[in-house]
């Protein structure tokens, strides 16, 4: 690319506002003009060590309803900080419009070019177009509802004691990765709708209030016996999957404000579920960004050698990915995946050697990387994208190899496939499969409930290839759920052809969260 | 674009949050500490060990999957297997050691080891020497240093040479500064060189290359990095305690041991709570001692009873060594009660106008055999008799009599419990 040079943007480490706003609008310039990009418009707040430390308590959210639990990680990161034992995050960003990024204030000015960079272009980006946020989450609506979700919580605190609503909390996290829809339903999320709709739900039960109801007789109750299973679960909309749904609305024993919570816990795992399913993607993408911004600003002259530099080593520490026998192994860095595999798509279509034609025949030698790699961000997830575009190329280079592991092969553990040519799909397979939620998470669903004897709740765990719950765990989850249905649970876990794997079961606890 | 100043705002959001935590975590912990330190024996406490708490506690339980199963795992870095090889499983079975491995007690209590530290910090949490540091505290002074991180400045000896190096790899990586073995390739290509224009060419090679490799030196200053320490500064209370024993003849095996216990707890309390104490083992029969820790511990002696005698020699060691002035003075006594009759007017008179004056805190614990009853039982001992009327005349003593082993613990606990400051010393 011809260089159209720049005035240097900042000299040393030191930086200001007006630099902020230099660094910002010089990326920008970038980002629109040159990669096309389409983002939220940004909002850049400059914090402290101890607020990063407080945005990380609580996942990033600047404001968050009180559970100890966010108490529980601060302690566990604070502690690590202070030891030294780890860093903090140069910067975290919300998926809001505006879309809001926390620098720290310790950054040097390269760092917070390349965090602006990262943050409020990568993934501002990536927030805006993939299929996954457009779907799921209401960027719009967020922090409101997160104000809306602190003031009930609080509310309730109050009104009913801390203890119990602390319970309901407890047990409802305990369910939130089970409180998620896995498929796209009939309206999109409008979390302001959501906080409308609990006011006026209220207004009007205190409208309606008249204690006389109360002493009303009720005729005899009908007798659910003669309705069939089939019928029941229709009316029931079982099976179902979201478990935190199936509670807030058919549990017998929980009292409206419960209900009101557990919505909340469910909505908010609903804004969190596609940000599991793209972290390959979503970091690729920003890493991928910021790399490619901060070359053209050095490029261009806005940046010097120097600080050039010191963009490097952080680059490098950020995209490292150590060998499955270091002992910093802990599975594949998603920034180091994510970034290999968009540099390679970039190398794909600007300078494809014969396998990448044969393998990737639609995009080999398109010339422009960036509709491309649009494209792709706008419309994969992590499993789907692995799936797609994983390159043997890519396999070589970071020495993939495949191991399985079978319990019934006494001899040890298999190496599966490894990076050649019979192992490239097997292994691209498998790996999409690692990210596929629908894969890791274990498939558990409501399926029954004895409405006419003990009102028992049945789930069913669907096995697959023989993997178990952790039984300790699953007690203890299974002892949340029977708080909150009020009446014994039992789980089932289904094998192959029907067979029942293990049963667990569990009854409320003496107290009960429901009066 | 908006730039907006947070900074400012009040820090502290999770402050609520970390309190919370706290509360749950702290009771929890400290309650399965105390209930497992009853069961222990004194040995056994120094060492830490396994807790149990209940499970509604801190953990936040999720369905995930155990162990076991089919699984393939895509791993990187493969350097010498090859399709088809097997590999025995290592000790724990194969990648998913699952980490609930006591699920089977997983019902209603988990457990974790604490170590040896962290089990007295909790055991001992509470306790405290009353009113400390009402002297006066003792002059600011540096508790050493602490480790904090790096700096681009600082003293040569501190130089981070591991981090020096890395930098200087990355810099030198980066700007492309040539290797010398690339170096002695171009020259030995040089000596066998033969023709002219090609002697040439490799020789403007090698003189770009070594001049790219004086612009770029080894190690650049840019690279050094120091190891940076800061001072930690504390304010320290001097503090002695004294312990006074009563060994004679009267004392049963059993009572010994008793007394011993107690004052391994307080040994190990003032040790591991307080820097700054000193402590000073005072033994006696009808003549007292002053004797190191291990004599006081292990070493037997027998004789009479005179309690006044080690009264005397704390008097003695309080002026010699510990102006009252600038030292908090405490006392812990043990004894089975006895005394001869001849010395209860003299030790009275010690005590009131000698002992209590300068002392914070004076602890007297009284061992019983195993079938005695408790403090209320009629038959008081001559001592219990002479410090029951001064307690009542508002001086600072406490009293405790244990009978048995399982008593030790609430007893220490009893005496030594941090108080809220209104409240009076003697109880």
């Amino acid at each position: 690319m011809t260089t159209d040079a720049m005035e240097r943007l900042y000299e040393g480490a030191d930086w200001d506002f007006p630099i902020l706003q230099r660094l910002h609008d010089a990326c920008e310039n970038i980002a629109l003009k040159e990669l096309g990009l389409d983002v939220y418009p940004n909002q850049i707040e400059v914090i402290t060590a101890e607020q990063m430390l407080d945005a990380y308590s609580s996942v990033g959210m600047p404001l968050y309803y009180r559970h100890w639990s966010f108490g529980k990680h601060f302690t566990q990161h604070e502690a690590l900080y202070r030891k030294g034992l780890r860093g903090l995050a140069y910067e975290i960003v919300i998926n809001s419009s505006p879309c809001t990024s926390y620098l720290m204030e310790e950054n040097t000015a390269t760092m917070q070019a390349l965090v602006i960079a990262h943050a409020a272009f990568g993934h501002n980006h990536f927030f805006k177009n993939n299929y996954l946020f457009k779907q799921w989450t209401d960027a719009e609506g967020i922090l409101e509802y997160l104000n809306f979700a602190k003031g009930y919580v609080a509310h309730c605190e109050e009104r009913y004691g801390e203890a119990v609503v602390e319970r309901t909390l407890d047990a409802a996290h305990g369910l939130m990765s089970h409180g998620v829809y896995r498929y796209p339903g009939k309206k999109k999320l409008d979390l302001r709708e959501e906080e409308k709709r609990e006011r006026e739900r209220r207004e009007h039960g205190e409208r309606n209030f008249n204690d006389l109801w109360r002493t009303v007789p009720l005729g005899p109750a009908k007798s659910l016996s003669e309705l069939s299973v089939e019928r029941r679960r229709s009316l029931l909309g079982l099976p179902q999957e979201n478990i935190l749904y199936f509670l807030e609305k058919s549990a017998p024993r929980l009292a409206p404000w419960q209900r009101e919570l557990l919505r909340i816990v469910r909505q908010i795992a609903q804004y969190f579920y596609p940000q599991g399913q793209t972290k390959v993607m979503n970091e690729g993408t920003a890493t991928y960004v910021h790399y490619r911004i901060m070359n053209r600003l050095h490029e261009r002259g806005g940046i010097s050698n120097g600080d050039f530099l010191e963009f490097l080593q952080s680059h490098t520490n950020v995209i490292f990915q150590p060998g499955f026998d270091d002992p910093r192994f802990s599975g594949f860095n998603p920034y180091a995946l994510g970034f290999a595999m968009m540099r390679d798509i970039e190398q794909i279509v600007t300078e494809p050697d014969d396998e990448d034609r044969h393998w990737f025949p639609e995009i080999a030698g398109a010339g422009d990387p960036m509709p491309v790699l649009r494209d792709i961000w706008a419309n994969y997830r992590d499993e789907s994208f692995i799936s797609q575009y994983l390159s043997p190329r890519l396999m070589r280079q970071m020495r993939m190899f495949q191991l399985h592991d079978d319990p019934a092969i006494t001899e040890g553990i298999k190496v599966e496939a490894i990076h050649n040519e019979r192992g490239y799909h097997r292994m691209r397979r498998e790996l999409a499969k690692s990210y596929d939620v629908g894969w890791s998470d274990p498939n558990i669903e409501v399926v029954d409930v004895d409405l006419v004897g003990d009102r028992r709740l049945i789930l069913h765990h669907h096995v697959v290839n023989g993997r178990l719950l952790a039984e300790g765990e699953a007690a203890r989850v299974l002892q949340h759920l029977a708080d909150l249905w009020g009446y014994d649970v039992l789980l089932r876990e289904i094998g192959p052809a029907d067979a029942v794997l293990k049963e667990h079961s569990c009854s409320p606890k003496g107290m009960a969260l429901a009066a | 674009m908006q730039v907006l100043d947070r900074r400012l705002n009040p820090g502290g959001k999770n402050l609520e949050n970390r309190q919370r935590f706290l509360r749950r975590a702290k009771a929890i912990v400290q309650q399965a500490v105390r209930q497992a330190s009853k069961s222990r024996d004194i040995s056994d406490i120094l060492e830490g060990g396994e807790v149990s708490i209940p499970a509604r506690g801190v953990d936040e339980p999720r369905f995930h999957h155990g162990g076991g199963g089919i699984r393939d795992q895509v791993m990187p870095g493969n350097k010498k297997f090859a399709e088809g090889d097997v590999l025995p499983r290592s000790g724990g079975g194969g990648g998913g050691g699952s980490k609930d491995g006591g699920s089977g007690d997983g019902e209603d209590a988990f457990r974790f080891v604490l170590t040896r530290e962290e089990f007295l910090d909790l055991f001992l949490d509470d306790l405290e020497l009353p009113d400390l540091a009402k002297r006066r505290l003792a002059e600011v002074e540096h508790e050493g240093i602490r480790r904090a991180g790096y700096a681009v400045s600082g003293s040569p000896v501190n130089i981070a040479i591991g981090r020096t190096m890395r930098h200087a790899l990355g810099r030198r990586i980066a700007l492309r500064r040539p290797s010398p073995q690339a170096l002695a390739l171009l020259e030995g290509r040089l000596a066998d060189c033969g023709d002219a224009d090609g002697r040439a060419a490799l020789q403007s090679e090698i003189a770009a290359l070594e001049a790219r490799m004086r612009r770029i030196p080894y190690i650049d200053p840019i690279d050094i990095r120091y190891r940076r320490f800061e001072n930690v500064p504390k304010a320290v209370a001097q503090a002695v305690m004294f312990c006074l024993m009563d060994v004679s003849g009267s004392m049963s095996e059993h009572m010994k041991d008793l007394a011993k216990r107690f004052y391994m707890l307080l040994y190990v309390f003032l040790t591991k709570r307080y820097r700054h104490v000193e402590i000073v083992f005072i033994r006696h029969t009808d003549r007292a001692e002053e004797v190191d820790e291990q004599t006081f511990f292990h070493s037997p002696a027998t004789g009479g009873t005179v309690v006044s005698s080690a009264f005397e020699a704390m008097r003695r060691i309080v002026e010699e060594r510990y102006p009252p002035d600038d030292w908090n003075i405490y006392a812990a006594q043990a004894s089975d009660g006895d005394n001869s009759y001849s010395d209860g007017a003299l030790t009275a008179g010690l005590l009131r106008d000698h002992i209590l004056p300068v002392c914070q805190y004076f602890a007297y614990l009284e061992v019983g055999d195993a079938d005695e009853g408790g403090e209320s039982v009629a038959s008081r001992s001559s001592l219990w008799g002479v410090y029951d009327s001064m307690r009542d005349g508002g001086q600072p003593i406490a009293m405790r009599k244990v009978t048995n082993r399982g008593e030790i613990f609430p007893v220490f606990r009893e005496l030594f419990q941090r108080r809220q400051a209104n409240e009076k010393v003697a109880s």
